[in-house]
């Protein structure tokens, strides 16, 4: 490899030469060569030796290494000009790696037994905000736990814990305001608790009964509230990508103080709409973040079968986006990252992408066993040693804001509540026939209408053949 | 609530962002604020925590954040006419939305007129053009509508009026531009979504029939989606196979989005009208050999009913239904029918889902005859649904068989005899009429 290119620069030189080209096409930049270096990060203060001081913004911008290495045979002095801007160019052929040396580093602030890193950057959170961080992560603990032995008992049909994620959901919905309009995959439902949906109405979009704001149209765990600016969940994957650009642009178009914030899984990223999504969104320069929970599987795929990159918080740049990689269970970080995020986007109107390394620690769905494809160990492993919930809690037991009493008064005051929104729920009727044609256009369509009148007529004519409780 | 209110008090954005929301990130009064925050209020636990939080300090250095001494500014292309806006810099969104803000509200024709000449494209446009008047809300996205004006000219001169922000030029991904228009839409904008030519709206097909269609419906009314999708679509001349799609036969199922075809200058610019002013998703189709056909239109601002049929030529021997380019075709062997004795009854059924059962039914009960002229191929068309619609409503009405003229199950060749011999030709109109009429 290395004769090869040494060849073809004496070629070249040789050629030169013979064409009597002038001498500034073959004079090299003869200044010290830049470090070699070719990761690139956001903060420098991760990346160097704690010990270091770092706070100078000179130090901070002298060691940013490039993507692009500099090499003696770059001729700075001489630019291209073509669509898209001047480029340098090279003479000394090098393809760029395929992976840089070093995977990007990951942001955390918390260590796992839920000690603050000396030094770390952080935005400080309150004994208020703490608290109730924690409550709400043990809620949807409390939460997963009881709807999914639902499902398991028959009840619902189906559920989708969010087990080893509760810190991206809380901790991210913590650092949104209200007006943020969030554009869910499936697995954020923390991010509606956080913003007040309350048991009795997650219950009721699981129980598809009448009370729910779907009006029973969706499986569980597609919940959506207007009200709480989160969009309906919707089954195909990476759709809400694409959209999420739609409403950062609406919301630059209403100049609001607000942006959009999208949640995608690792496998989400392999779709085409991954791709559209953020492309989009850094050319209309659009508020939005985009947070990936990298939780390591795509039901059975493993990331390893996902993507080839080193995951996905390398291809922001390849949009021309500004990202972050953030130990996902790390509340800390994850909430400092978030809002710093959530910051840029607003001021500066541009997309960011954020990718929350964790693992999945429950099955995909209640239609899944991932035993099948991982070793229960492995499991264990992440539901113990590396439990987010239980690393925030040491940090906020050390501070003194919460004591067992407290755990185990919450643990139960939500395990009674759920138990009951359960029992309700399931008690509460289901909608009515009407509520089959209703919605599908804003005014019912004559063909609609004669679909709803046959209808009515059969089931008036055969009540046996349809289930008790079935209603007009 | 008590959370609420400690929620409130935490996240205090408004209080912080004063400025409007473009100016970049200077100097950080919200790492400030923050600092006042924690020497005030912090526990013993919050140990090391910086004094400030600056986010400036977050980012490595880009090229456009360098200091000077880097001279890699991007060039800017100078397209004609465009100066500034073509920049990729932090301050283009300002610039284009202050555009949009002062455009003046068009001078509505003088109703005294008898009415003024345009093509459809033209047409077309000018519905676009007054309902963005109209209401801030609409907006426009698709390839090439902004400055160059759209690949068939319906969006000229709209994003020197509306900025480029309005009339928005998007890359290409069809799926991207339909699922920006949604989310858009759900966050209360109006959009026009263009597809350069139908046939590309196949890749955007999950996002028309999983969430625009669908969205409404399953988020149980809560979250409305008033889009626009518009193109041209149909069989042109020598266009090759896919550029001569006729997507209402794939979009047709689709519950949740309504369909309508214009076919003059007239319903063009009303049916535009009425679908932006809609509430639900509605797809337009328009064709390409009909974009330079010219009528005369009234000054006055009209909408033309997007559920409704248009009765071209009333008779009573026959119901020719049809719509888009057929329409012409029927029309003209039309001529030749009457030359014969013959008087049929042509309808352009115009709204493709839902059909206008109702000024169909009545022909139908008339003539006791139906001919269907489709462009839309022998199966799964548009013809096969009509068919279907009309024998199960109007059968006792019949004397003959419907009957549907379409055109064959093959890709449309490149080939111009070809291609002529796979659309409906008005000869064929008339031979299949003198057959029902027997």
């Amino acid at each position: 490899m290395a004769m090869w290119f040494a060849r073809s620069r004496n070629l070249v030189s040789s050629l030169r030469q013979n064409l009597g080209l002038s001498a500034i096409l073959i004079k090299r930049n003869h200044s010290s060569p830049r470090p070699v270096f070719t990761n690139y990060q956001l903060s420098s203060k991760v990346f160097l030796d704690p010990s270091t001081s770092f706070r100078h913004e000179s130090t901070a911008v002298e060691s940013q290494p490039d993507l692009v290495q500099q090499s003696d045979h770059e001729d700075d002095a001489q630019e291209l000009d073509f669509p898209g801007g001047k480029v340098g160019y090279t003479s000394e052929i090098k393809f760029i790696p395929e992976s840089s040396s070093r995977r990007i580093p990951c942001y955390r602030v918390l260590n796992e037994h839920g000690k603050i890193i000396s030094d770390s950057d952080f935005i400080p959170v309150s004994e208020k905000l703490a608290v109730r961080m924690y409550e709400q992560m043990a809620t949807l603990q409390v939460m997963d736990h009881i709807f999914y032995e639902a499902q398991r008992q028959g009840r619902i049909s189906f559920y989708l814990t969010s087990v080893g994620e509760e810190a991206i959901n809380i901790a991210s919905a913590a650092a949104l305001s209200p007006e943020d309009v969030v554009l869910p995959q499936y697995r954020e439902p923390g991010v509606l608790l956080w913003r007040g949906f309350t048991l009795e109405e997650f219950a009721n979009q699981c129980f598809g009964n009448k009370a729910d704001y779907g009006k029973g149209r969706q499986m569980p765990i597609h919940y959506g509230s207007n009200q709480h600016n989160y969009f309906t969940v919707s089954s195909p994957i990476a759709t809400q990508l694409p959209q999420a650009a739609g409403v950062g642009y609406a919301l630059k178009m209403e100049k609001k103080n607000a942006c959009a914030v999208t949640f995608i899984g690792d496998g989400g990223t392999s779709e085409g709409d991954f791709h559209a999504g953020l492309n989009f969104a850094a050319v209309m320069e659009a508020p939005v973040v985009f947070i990936c929970r990298n939780n390591g599987w795509a039901i059975s795929t493993h990331i390893s079968e996902q993507f080839r990159s080193d995951g996905i918080v390398v291809k922001g740049q390849a949009y021309g986006i500004r990202s972050i990689r953030v130990d996902g269970n790390d509340a800390l970080a994850v909430y400092s990252a978030v809002r710093s995020a959530r910051e840029m986007a607003v001021t500066e109107q541009r997309p960011v992408l954020i990718e929350a390394m964790t693992y999945r620690v429950g099955h995909h769905s209640t239609s899944d066993d991932s035993t099948k494809y991982r070793e229960a160990d492995e499991i264990q492993y992440w539901k113990m040693s590396r439990n987010p919930v239980n690393r925030f809690k040491k940090w906020v037991e050390d501070n003194g804001w919460w004591s067992e009493e407290d755990e185990s008064k919450l643990r139960s005051i939500t395990r009674k509540q759920l138990l009951q929104a359960i029992q309700a729920a399931e008690k509460w009727e289901k909608q009515p026939l009407t509520e089959l044609f209703n919605d599908v256009y804003d005014v019912k369509t004559k063909n609609l209408e004669e679909q709803e009148v046959g209808l009515k007529a059969l089931v008036e004519k055969q009540p046996q053949d349809y289930p008790t409780g079935f209603h007009i | 609530h008590k959370y609420l209110f400690i929620f409130t008090e935490e996240i205090n954005f408004t209080a912080i962002l004063t400025s409007p929301s473009i100016s970049p990130l200077r100097h950080s009064p919200w790492g400030k604020k923050m600092a006042a925050r924690i020497h005030g209020g912090a526990g013993a636990g919050a140990a090391t925590a910086l004094s400030t939080f600056n986010p400036k300090k977050l980012v490595a250095p880009s090229r456009t954040n360098l200091p000077a001494a880097r001279s890699s500014k991007r060039c800017i292309v100078a397209a004609a006419g465009s100066d500034a806006s073509k920049s990729l810099r932090v301050g283009h969104s300002q610039k284009l939305i202050a555009n949009a803000a002062v455009a003046t509200k068009a001078e509505t024709s003088a109703t005294t007129g008898t009415g003024h000449e345009l093509l459809l494209f033209e047409a077309l446009q000018e519905g676009l053009e007054e309902e963005m008047d109209r209401d801030p809300h609409v907006c426009v996205m698709g390839e090439d509508v902004g400055h160059y004006g759209g690949s068939y000219k319906v969006t000229k001169g709209l994003a020197d009026k509306f900025g480029d922000l309005r009339v928005l030029d998007t890359p290409i991904c069809e799926n991207a531009f339909t699922g920006m228009g949604i989310g858009a839409a759900m966050t209360g904008l109006r959009p026009v979504i263009e597809g350069m030519n139908m046939g590309f709206l196949l890749l955007a097909f999950n996002q028309i029939s999983n969430n625009c269609g669908m969205l409404h419906y399953t988020s149980g009314g809560q979250f409305t989606i008033p889009v626009v999708i518009r193109g041209p679509g149909g069989v042109g001349r020598q266009l090759g196979a896919e550029h001569s799609q006729r997507l209402e036969s794939y979009f047709q199922s689709i519950p949740g989005i309504q369909m309508v075809a214009c076919s003059t200058p007239y319903n063009a610019k009303g049916l535009m009208k009425a679908a932006i002013r809609s509430e639900n998703p509605v797809i337009l189709f328009e064709h390409v050999l009909l974009y330079n056909l010219k009528e005369k239109i009234p000054d006055e601002e009209y909408i033309c009913n997007l559920e409704e049929a248009e009765m071209v030529r009333p008779g009573e021997h026959i119901t020719i239904l049809t719509y888009s380019r057929m329409r012409y075709h029927v029309m003209q062997a039309a001529k030749t029918l009457v030359n014969k004795g013959y008087d049929p009854e042509v309808i352009d059924i115009r709204s493709l889902k839902p059909f206008d059962l109702y000024t169909i039914g009545n022909s139908v009960k008339k003539t006791h005859r139906v001919l269907i002229v489709e462009e839309c191929m022998r199966t799964g068309g548009i013809g096969a649904s009509l068919t279907a619609a009309i024998n199960e409503n109007f059968h006792d009405y019949l004397d003959a068989p419907v009957m549907c003229l379409s055109s064959q199950d093959v890709p449309t060749p490149y080939a111009g005899t070809l291609e002529e011999w796979t659309v409906v030709q008005p000869a064929q109109i008339v031979t299949a009429v003198e057959q029902l009429c027997q």
